[in-house]
């Protein structure tokens, strides 16, 4: 469980890491506490999955990958557990996840985000995936977005405080 | 995944930094200057060119991924099927919820897909039952039951 010093940590470094040579002892100084604790309290949240990696996050976009489409597959329950990580290790795919259905509207139950440059080659990893799938789907989807309507970060409140906080969904 | 004309001016070191910081960065005393080594660069060069890479957008952060649903929040994905002459009336008062995290057009009947990020789990439930009574259309909501380890990792 995170306690309130935990908290300080995430609402600090939910910005970023700060690009100093000693970061985690800057941000021992704003919190008050010693380096040697802001190290071992992000390794303890690293460890219990709080905190999923320190690492880089490229814009996809900008790296030219500019088609992003949402695949979704109509897999039956008991088999979702052995589909899932075939599809979430392939190398286009960012977030995997099952979600409920939702009869007759939406019968789909897992969805993996794939990218390409193009729709064409998105479009390519979605029948990469159908083939792979083949046997155990034979109902899925490809969704394009064509609009971004609102893109704002995540927020955690602290000290009456918000920021941005980039956490995957 | 193949190198791509299109990209930003990117050289072999920003592309290298990119590929190894993708996948985690130490918890050390000067961890630029470990990854620094790691890369063949000096921890300067290193803390410059990540700034860069920021300020140019190529990285959209730089730091801890937070894994949202164990800070205590609501987090899920909620999608609509709104007519098309009612699409921008319902936008609006979707994206005036500031829960409403991201907004997205999708082509499919389902055409409205947002994410839901809140303070506390049940406030995802009041926040649906709001935008339906605001909008008068059904949102059906689809939170994840389970999440499929992805590598995550964008060789560039």
């Amino acid at each position: 469980m995170m306690d309130a010093i935990d908290r300080q940590l995430v609402v600090a470094t939910q910005g970023g890491l700060p690009l100093v040579q000693h970061p985690y002892q800057q941000l021992a100084k704003d919190i008050g506490i010693s380096s040697e604790a802001v190290m071992a309290r992000l390794q303890n949240m690293l460890d219990s999955g709080i905190i999923r990696r320190i690492a880089a996050v490229p814009n996809h976009y900008k790296l030219g990958y500019r088609a992003n489409g949402m695949t979704v597959w109509n897999i039956p329950d008991e088999l979702v557990a052995g589909a899932g990580p075939m599809v979430a290790e392939q190398d286009y795919v960012s977030h995997c996840y099952q979600r409920p259905r939702h009869l007759p509207a939406w019968p789909y139950n897992l969805f993996a985000m794939v990218h390409g440059r193009d729709r064409a080659e998105a479009e390519s990893h979605y029948h990469s995936i159908a083939a792979m799938l083949d046997g155990v789907c034979d109902e899925h989807q490809i969704l394009f977005s064509t609009r971004i309507l609102k893109k704002s970060g995540f927020r955690i409140r602290a000290q009456q405080q918000q920021q941005e906080n980039s956490a995957n969904v | 995944m193949p190198i791509l004309a299109s990209m930003p001016a990117m050289d072999d070191i920003d592309r290298n930094i990119l590929n190894q910081l993708q996948r985690g960065f130490p918890i050390a005393e000067q961890p630029y200057k470990l990854a620094a080594e790691q890369l063949h660069i000096g921890e300067d060069e290193l803390l410059q060119r990540l700034q860069a890479m920021l300020d140019e957008g190529v990285l959209t952060r730089f730091g801890p991924m937070f894994h949202a649903e164990h800070l205590g929040g609501g987090l899920s994905l909620v999608a609509m099927a709104i007519p098309e002459h009612d699409f921008e009336r319902v936008a609006a008062i979707v994206n005036s919820f500031d829960q409403v995290a991201h907004n997205y057009a999708r082509e499919h009947e389902l055409n409205m897909w947002f994410v839901l990020a809140t303070e506390t789990a049940p406030e995802i439930d009041t926040v649906i039952a709001a935008i339906e009574e605001k909008t008068r259309y059904p949102a059906y909501n689809m939170p994840k039951q389970q999440e499929f380890f992805v590598g995550l990792h964008f060789e560039v």
